[in-house]
């Protein structure tokens, strides 16, 4: 009897070796012919003039509400999973428990699009 | 693909789990070469050109020799780069790749060296979720080059897609959902054996093209391709990279098609099953054996043109329009598609009801809705009291019907006439200081 998880480790060995080996030698097996432009970040031969985050720059403040919104209807989505998994089982009661919750969130979902959370410009 | 697929995947010995790794993997990295080859030479087609026709034959091995030209190139790391992330961004990205496979189910039952076994990896209870969750893992590799190229482009390539792939991966969970709900199990293989009476590509026609439409946003694909546009941003989130950690992008890329187009096939098109007319032949006997394989392919191969012949169709989208049609349109409609799933069978299993009340009591809501909209005020187009008339398209132009202000008397012939000698030609002067005095104001 094997872990039913058993494969899934021996596919992730494998993937991850074949990975790990071509960023490993991909230095050694390629020439390498030093030149200082080469190593600058891309741009028309000038400094980047929106820095990067690792240089002390900042970054467009809107993607944290996006990350926010999947953090919160992605556990939505998952609450969903095991309801959907059961729902014949749970009869009405499912039913109703799910649309008050579907419905809890679309309050939330509501208040952002109306306050406009959604909008990208 | 009857239900003991995960019986029979428990007995299988240690060598043949190796062989199926091994294959699996080998069947990604070919189907990847193959996409690209088959992708360029398609879109070559559309746009009326040969396309790549010279290495091998017919030009078949022109991404070979293409990978294999990257891992001779020069492998560059800007000085402004994270070293360890630098590093490992492309094998965060590439390892979760395929690991998203390893649950979709390829056929049914089979003896591979005289070994019972079923043509699937793992048939986990969990299956769909893994998918899901290597998907999102995948996430951090794109974050994470972009973060530490140390490069502007990138790293607003990297955010536009992450972004991107989060956003509509709600929408592809949510269009799974309903799926889950007909086959009562999350594994893969009941999900396909739920569908042996019919596939739920005809049962559950929202959650398809809701899929299909997350699956193209979710790869980053054309016309969803915006962390790759190159009037914009360059090359996207790995404009720094280069020679086979480049490769390894490219890799993830194309795997990642596979794997939801695997998975649209699974969901909605009856995974390995033969299609209808092929099934009744024999009794048959075209789904038993390494047939179902074939069918798997093909499945498979039609949702990868479905990439291509988007790509070779439609123009790239704004991203606000992106971000409008997967937060404003695909999630809401996903989550009332589910409640509509929900209580359909909610009440068909209660039993109380038929299907005859049921129709009658949706068309009663049907009509409450559509009696609401028309209720409704019509939008007016919003008027700024302080805008600026225009004439032209939406631009500020000048108007076209300008008159142009007659050239005022010459100067010299004003100054030059005698100033009181006679009344008519006194107003002269008067009149042109003040025309002047005009023009100088404006």
């Amino acid at each position: 009897m094997l872990d039913p998880y058993l494969p899934l480790v021996f596919m992730f060995a494998l993937a991850g070796a074949f990975a790990l080996f071509s960023v490993t030698a991909a230095p050694y097996i390629g020439p390498r012919r030093y030149n200082r432009a080469k190593l600058d970040a891309y741009e028309c031969g000038i400094e980047p003039s929106p820095q990067p985050v690792v240089g002390g720059g900042r970054m467009p403040v809107a993607y944290y509400l996006t990350a926010m919104l999947f953090i919160l209807f992605d556990i939505e989505m998952v609450f969903l999973y095991p309801f959907a998994v059961s729902a014949d089982r749970l009869g009405l009661f499912g039913l109703v428990e799910i649309a008050l919750f579907v419905a809890t969130v679309g309050f939330a979902y509501a208040y952002v699009w109306r306050r406009g959370g959604l909008d990208w410009n | 693909m009857n239900g003991n697929t995960a019986e029979l995947l428990a007995d299988d010995p240690i060598w043949l789990v190796l062989v199926k790794v091994v294959g699996i993997f080998a069947f990604l990295v070919v189907m990847t070469l193959f996409m690209i080859n088959w992708e360029r030479k398609v879109v070559a087609r559309m746009q009326q050109r040969p396309g790549p026709n010279r290495v091998g034959p017919n030009g078949w091995l022109q991404s070979l020799a293409d990978g294999l030209k990257l891992a001779f190139k020069e492998d560059i790391r800007p000085v402004l780069a994270d070293k360890w992330v630098y590093f490992l961004a492309p094998v965060i990205s590439c390892v979760p790749a395929f690991l998203a496979f390893s649950v979709i189910p390829l056929g049914g039952e089979v003896s591979i060296f005289g070994e019972r076994t079923a043509l699937q990896l793992v048939d986990l209870p969990v299956g769909v979720l893994v998918v899901l969750a290597c998907s999102s893992v995948g996430v951090y590799g794109i974050v994470l080059s972009g973060w530490a190229s140390g490069s502007p482009y990138p790293l607003l390539g990297a955010l536009r897609s992450a972004a991107q792939v989060i956003s509509y991966e709600i929408a592809m969970g949510l269009s799974i959902v309903a799926v889950v709900m007909y086959s009562h199990s999350m594994s893969t293989a009941d999900i396909v054996s739920a569908q042996s009476a019919g596939w739920f590509f005809w049962l559950l026609p929202p959650s398809f093209v809701i899929y299909v439409i997350a699956m193209v946003g979710e790869t980053n694909r054309a016309p969803f391709d915006l962390p790759e546009a190159e009037s914009e941003l360059v090359g996207g989130f790995h404009t720094e990279y280069s020679s086979l950690k480049f490769a390894l992008f490219f890799l993830a890329e194309y795997v990642n098609m596979v794997t939801v187009s695997a998975l649209a096939t699974t969901l909605f098109l009856g995974g390995p099953m033969a299609p209808w007319p092929l099934s009744a032949i024999g009794g048959g006997v075209l789904n038993t054996g390494w047939w179902p394989l074939l069918w798997f392919i093909a499945k498979t191969l039609f949702f990868l043109f479905l990439f291509i012949w988007l790509r070779g169709t439609l123009p790239r989208l704004r991203y606000d329009q992106f971000m409008r049609l997967g937060w404003k349109v695909l999630v809401p409609a996903s989550l009332v598609w589910i409640v509509m799933v929900a209580t359909v069978r909610a009440f068909k299993n209660s039993g109380d009801f038929e299907t005859s009340d049921f129709l009658i009591v949706l068309g009663i809501a049907l009509g409450v809705l559509v009696l609401l909209s028309l209720l409704l005020p019509d939008r007016r187009p919003e008027q700024d009291e302080n805008a600026v008339p225009v004439t032209g398209g939406g631009y500020p132009v000048p108007p076209l019907d300008l008159e142009v202000p007659k050239a005022p008397p010459r100067r010299k012939a004003v100054g030059a006439q005698p100033s009181g000698t006679s009344t008519s030609q006194g107003q002269q002067p008067v009149a042109v200081s003040s025309k002047e005095a005009s023009d100088g104001d404006v």
